[in-house]
């Protein structure tokens, strides 16, 4: 095979890798910070609950997770496709990681801005939304771009469950051409460069929030 | 006499094992300047956090502008405050912390605006044109759109009174506000309280250890030791006669009498 | 399907021989660590080495190892590495995938670990006149090894929950196993469940032990023998 149509089958699986990329993340993110908060702030059994889901996806593996969703569900008549498993799968796992980078990104934030929004008079849900979270946010940018390009990595996951991202394509032209190592060559280099691209905009990200936060010591 | 502003009954307050009040009686009257001394750890800024809600108390009743703090009537009976009973208290009181803990993802003027306008519901423009006076009033009329750490540690300070003054609290809290400061900008934050009290009245309780400042500026000075009181009265005689030997042992070793 | 209730008898059969492939998880884990501790040190020591170009190019091999998947690189070992004429057992390919990978991420730790020694003690090896392999044998490593283990422990419990991907290149381990049962009697119900349990058993075990060592460790630290 060409070289140009082994890249070109290559990147026709980035797509995919991202496509997948752009459902996990967002749901990953709903995740962490509903269930990062519920740990924080709800009443005692919903912060059990919150620990379990917790636990229970940062204890056993991303593998073993997407392989319970795709093929036990369906044992309890709920079927769905490998595209939704991998989604949930890998949003579920990251997001149980990400809900401790929401809680430690509040924490760290110095307690004296907790005793002023109160002297203010402001009220809870002002004083988390309009003082505590906009400068958390800042601290939790680094981990969470961490945690964005673990995801692309965990999304290779996806490629045994026969869903055809990045590398469940140079699986099968590694199977049929032999060429292998030209494919996972460039499948590595290709991942390599998705990777370094995320974390470019979050660098970004992160200079463009931390406005005013810049020269911080907790004496502000 | 009126009724104080500020109460203190039978006061307790405790840290785990730690006893920091056993039975606390205090009182300021309205807008009387209370200024407080005593060595570190004897339970000044608990008496301030407390004021401020930031701790709750163990026992006893605190009394603000004649109704009570930590607790509210419900059915005839009082039981600990809930929320929104907190809330309405807080509008009697303002504080001005040891180190600044302003806003440092707001701009000077956010800082200032953003209570009175989400928390009293004031127009941008009242607000706003409120915040100019106040920074006019400091001194920092140039600073409106700078970020906190952009300033100097005095020039944050001053920026920590006007947004406590912008909620226009009849009681301001003072937990020894010039600590953090080096030695040369004191006096520019110490000058705006001095500003401030010959423009307006207030009643104002402040934890200091600026000797002569509370000399000049108090009604009246308080001793604090270990949790309690141990001598009070016109800051002339606390500072030139000091009855007891607690206060005398203290007053020696800060003005190096 | 009727199969959604769980079935104990099944689950009773299975747990033998998943436990059984228990053994090549916690080999490959072991294995694994062992490599990714020296590949670690390697790496971290490298990063300090006098020439740029080193310092450099050991950077770049980090994070090119740090941002690529895993799966992708246990591929690249099985399926590459023959043709250089090195072929490895599943096994042993799992040992270098999982060593390199975590290498990577322990280098980090390793270089942070040893950039907390206070330059003090970097001065007074220095002024007794150690060698380099001393002061690090006697001085640093010692001193630097109680912060690190937290975190050395933490990649290790991340490393043991990739294992499964080590399936992909056909290795018996347990959800390898977990599959194959599950494909002969058409129920993953109870293999990939029993799988899953084993893992959270094994990781809250294993965060325990890290716990523990790093109570029971002298915080003055020790003489390396
Ligand atoms: N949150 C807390 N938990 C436990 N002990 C506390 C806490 N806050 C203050 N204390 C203790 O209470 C005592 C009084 O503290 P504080 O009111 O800050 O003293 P001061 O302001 O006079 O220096 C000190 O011994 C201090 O250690
Ligand atoms: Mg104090």
């Amino acid at each position: 095979m060409e070289f140009g149509e082994i890249v070109s089958v290559l990147l026709q699986g980035a797509v995919v890798t991202i496509e997948i990329v752009a459902m996990a993340l967002p749901l990953a993110i709903i995740m962490a910070f509903s269930f990062g908060l519920i740990r924080l702030y709800a009443s005692a059994p919903f912060k059990q609950i919150a620990i379990f889901y917790i636990e229970f996806f940062r204890g056993t593996s991303a593998l073993i997770q997407l392989y319970w969703i795709y093929f036990v569900l369906p044992f309890f008549g709920i079927t769905i496709d490998a595209m939704t498993a991998a989604v949930v799968a890998l949003g579920l796992n990251i997001g149980a990681y990400g809900t401790e980078v929401v809680r430690g990104a509040i924490q760290s934030v110095p307690k004296g801005q907790f005793e002023a929004s109160i002297a203010l008079n402001f009220t809870a849900t002002q004083r988390l939304w309009r003082i505590i979270m906009p400068q958390a946010l800042v601290n939790m940018i680094p981990p969470f771009g961490n945690l964005a390009i673990e995801l692309v990595k965990a999304t290779s996951l996806v490629s045994l469950i026969t869903i055809g991202d990045l590398t469940f394509k140079a699986k099968s032209l590694a199977d049929t051409t032999l060429q292998v190592g030209e494919i996972f060559g460039v499948v590595l280099v290709l991942y390599f460069v998705m990777a370094q691209c995320l974390m470019f905009f979050i660098k970004r990200l992160e200079k463009r929030l931390s406005k005013g936060l810049g020269r911080g010591g907790i004496h502000s | 006499m009126s009724t104080p502003i500020i109460e203190f009954k039978n006061v307790k307050k405790c840290f785990g094992e730690t006893v920091i009040f056993s039975d606390f009686n205090f009182k300021v009257e309205e807008n009387e300047i209370v200024s407080i001394i005593g060595p570190s750890g004897s339970g000044k800024s608990t008496l301030l956090r407390i004021l401020m809600t930031l701790e709750g108390i163990d026992g006893g009743y605190i009394n603000i502008a004649g109704e009570s703090l930590w607790h509210m009537l419900w059915q005839g009976q009082y039981v600990p405050a809930n929320n929104k009973h907190l809330h309405k208290m807080r509008n009697h009181l303002g504080m001005v912390f040891q180190h600044f803990n302003l806003f440092p993802h707001m701009t000077v003027k956010r800082n200032i605006t953003e209570a009175p306008m989400r928390v009293k519901g004031i127009s941008r423009e009242e607000a706003e044109a409120s915040a100019e006076r106040l920074l006019q009033l400091v001194g920092l009329a140039d600073k409106a759109d700078s970020y906190p750490n952009d300033l100097s540690g005095g020039q944050k300070q001053r920026v920590g009174i006007a947004r406590a003054l912008a909620m226009k609290p009849s009681i301001l809290l003072l937990d020894e506000i010039t600590s953090a400061l080096d030695p040369e900008l004191v006096d520019e934050v110490l000058d705006v309280i001095r500003n401030l009290v010959k423009e307006e009245s207030f009643t104002m309780l402040l934890v200091t250890h600026e000797m002569y400042f509370a000399r000049e500026i108090s009604d009246r000075v308080c001793f604090f030791d270990k949790g309690a009181i141990v001598e009070e009265g016109k800051p002339e005689a606390i500072f030139t006669q000091p009855q007891e030997e607690r206060t005398k042992a203290f007053l020696n070793a800060y003005l190096g009498q | 399907m009727n199969g959604f209730h769980w079935d104990w008898a099944f689950m009773w059969e299975v747990f033998p021989i998943i436990l059984s492939a228990a053994k090549v998880t916690l080999l490959a884990t072991l294995l694994g660590s062992i490599f990714a501790i020296v590949m670690g040190l390697v790496f971290a020591l490298l990063r300090r080495n006098s020439s740029k170009t080193i310092r450099l190019s050991v950077y770049w091999v980090v994070e090119f190892i740090r941002s690529t998947p895993l799966l992708v690189q246990i591929f690249f070992l099985y399926y590459v590495m023959p043709e250089f004429g090195i072929s490895m057992s599943p096994l042993v390919t799992g040992v270098f995938a999982l060593g390199l990978h975590y290498g990577a991420y322990l280098s980090e730790v390793f270089r942070s670990g040893i950039d907390g020694i206070e330059k003090g003690q970097w001065e007074a090896a220095r002024a007794l006149n150690l060698s380099k392999l001393d002061t690090y044998k006697d001085i640093v490593l010692p001193q630097a090894i109680r912060p690190m283990i937290p975190a050395t422990g933490n990649y290790i419990i991340a490393m043991f929950k990739e294992t499964p991907q080590l399936s992909a290149i056909t290795l018996l381990e347990m959800l390898q196993m977990a599959k194959i049962i599950g494909s002969e009697n058409f129920r993953y119900l109870e293999p990939f469940t029993l799988v899953g349990v084993m893992y959270l058993v094994f990781s809250l075990l294993a965060a325990f032990g890290i716990h523990q060592l790093e109570r029971r460790f002298p915080k003055e630290g020790f003489s390396l023998k």
